[in-house]
């Protein structure tokens, strides 16, 4: 038994669960991860990569304006994030030859605001660390009263995904069989745009605008490596995200004591986490379902790229 | 405005201003927007493990975006492409965030590396800006007609005896190289934007692949030139001007390709 304690007492640092900050970590950094695992799945079987790193990025430019206009930061980048959503998808449906250039010009135009608003809150001396925390993330500093609105949006997220799973699966797979379906791929696509949207700006606060298209596209493509059926990824997406944002926190944490007084920032354990899943996946020996699962996204990589 | 320590980075903006036109035309006929946007954004710790190690920063940004563009060609050998871009702009920040945290680098500098700072180059590195610059631009005229061919058919390429595989290894290669130059400008973050931008302009009013380039050098001058001018007058970020330049250039091709007449000859209009 005190052998156990001592174990125990080597992985969770002193006060690890005592730790009010580390708490909300743990609770708005899960919510987040499972909300981007469950909508990553479709992101990467839809070749939305791109998409949800614009989104990250351009939801930042909201994040970076509610420090200057001081409203919660919440509404910051779930609106600006939800705005470039639909923008996107608009120009999408005009022109669907177009989509690689107009998610970079939406992604510069909102990066090019991101860089203006920072600007001006390093300047007004009101925050100056607000560059780091939009960017690359500030997890400990997270206040509790984000967790309910943040809660809100993921459930929103999780919820409309679930829900429109069949006809999703089906639109993602041949829009034209969808139609022939009757399924209205536009409407599909914009809902499925709003919960991208909705996951990635939770991301992007927790884990940094920068970083976050790592939560949504890391753990999806690992579990869609391991898996055939995409609603055991979806499952599986969501641990494997939620093991890499806990355990990042864990570590973040417990780099304290490696290094006296300096920390180790947790977005980069949370990501090196989610990256050594997708190679180890990758080297591990092929099992007989790893090829078939590898073989099935090979097909979609060949239907989808142009 | 135009004298002293100003003339440099006149220079160095003219420079970077040409080799993001050439290479940006190529980034929007192959739709490499993402892979634009993502080696710059991984040549970022290049720089920041620089200022750690005590080295020339552009050694840092030219080291870092070349291993960027081998990983996400070695990556997209079992991945599709956008998952591969995405995976190594995720391992490449997650470092940077990394080196940064170990640096303790003020807030002002992480925001001049994202962002751009017009006195970003200094005198000395100007050689080596200068001869990076003439190495894309050589490279890019080299490959000119293979690379256009890979880029409207790969299977026409393959059937001309060219490697598809190679020439996304060497246009990824040229892509790298010009980001260790732009970025020191303009910012880690809006590379692309004066890659896209004035590239995506060009195509949308000329067919012609060498006037498209030509227009497309034109208008990124035009945008690195206003957006110098404009930083130097109201004292705001480089960054903002050049991105919101690229967009409203975006803009202004789409309007002008809404109004004018339909592409001429059906080779030029499989060119788009």
């Amino acid at each position: 038994m005190t052998g156990m304690h001592m174990l125990l007492g080597l992985i969770f640092s002193p006060g690890f669960f005592a730790n009010a900050p580390v708490r909300t970590a743990l609770l708005v950094g899960g919510g987040t991860a499972v909300a981007s695992a469950v909508v990553g799945i479709f992101a990467v079987m839809r070749g939305q990569s791109f998409a949800a790193h614009a989104l990250g990025d351009v939801s930042s430019a909201g994040g970076s304006a509610s420090y200057l206009l001081g409203v919660s930061p919440v509404l910051g980048f779930i609106g600006l994030g939800v705005l470039a959503a639909a923008s996107m998808e608009w120009a999408d449906v005009q022109d669907a030859r177009e989509r690689d250039l107009v998610t970079g010009v939406v992604l510069g135009a909102g990066l090019a605001l991101t860089a203006l608003f920072l600007y001006f809150d390093t300047t007004s001396g009101s925050a100056s660390g607000a560059v780091v925390a939009i960017l690359f993330g500030s997890m400990f500093t997270l206040p509790l009263s984000i967790a309910l609105p943040a809660g809100i949006a993921g459930a929103i997220a999780v919820v409309t995904t679930v829900t429109l799973y069949r006809p999703l699966l089906l639109s993602s797979l041949s829009a034209e069989l969808a139609t022939a379906q009757g399924i209205r791929v536009r409407l599909l696509g914009f809902a499925h745009a709003l919960a991208l949207a909705l996951a990635v700006s939770l991301s992007a606060m927790t884990v940094g605008a920068i970083l976050s298209p790592a939560l949504i596209i890391g753990p999806a493509a690992t579990a869609l490596r391991l898996v055939d059926r995409p609603g055991l990824a979806m499952a599986l997406a969501a641990l494997l995200g939620l093991s890499a944002v806990w355990g990042g926190i864990l570590l973040a944490y417990d780099s304290y004591y490696w290094t006296p007084g300096h920390g180790w920032p947790v977005s980069f354990f949370i990501v090196s986490l989610v990256f050594l899943g997708y190679v180890g996946v990758n080297v591990a020996p092929r099992s007989r379902a790893v090829r078939t699962a590898g073989h099935a996204t090979g097909h979609h990589a060949g239907c989808a790229q142009d | 405005m135009f004298t002293g320590f100003m003339t440099n980075t006149w220079v160095a903006g003219t420079l970077v201003a040409i080799v993001a036109g050439v290479v940006g035309f190529f980034v929007v006929i192959r739709r490499a927007a993402f892979a634009a946007h993502v080696l710059p954004l991984g040549a970022f710790p290049g720089a920041a493990a620089a200022s750690l190690l005590g080295v020339n920063e552009l050694v840092g940004l030219v080291t870092f975006s070349v291993l960027g563009a081998l990983g996400i060609s070695h990556l997209a050998r079992r991945e599709r492409r956008d998952v591969a871009t995405a995976l190594w702009l995720a391992v490449s920040l997650a470092l940077g965030t990394l080196f940064l945290s170990m640096t303790r680098q003020y807030p002002q500098q992480v925001y001049s590396l994202l962002f751009g700072e017009i006195l970003g180059v200094s005198e000395g590195a100007m050689i080596s800006v200068a001869a990076l610059s003439i190495t894309a631009v050589v490279t890019i005229g080299i490959l000119f007609r293979p690379l256009l061919l890979d880029s409207i058919s790969p299977e026409l390429c393959q059937a001309a005896g060219g490697s598809s595989r190679r020439m996304e290894l060497a246009f990824l290669g040229v892509v790298a190289l010009s980001t260790a130059i732009v970025l020191p400008v303009v910012g880690a973050l809006m590379v692309f934007s004066l890659m896209v931008g004035p590239a995506s302009c060009a195509r949308a009013l000329t067919d012609e692949p060498r006037s498209a380039v030509l227009l497309s050098v034109g208008l990124a001058l035009a945008t690195v030139w206003s957006a110098i001018a404009l930083s130097y007058l109201s004292n705001w970020p480089v960054g903002f001007f050049v991105g919101a330049l690229g967009a409203l250039s975006y803009a202004g091709g789409r309007i002008y390709r809404r109004f004018a007449p339909a592409p001429s000859s059906p080779r030029a209009a499989a060119a788009i």
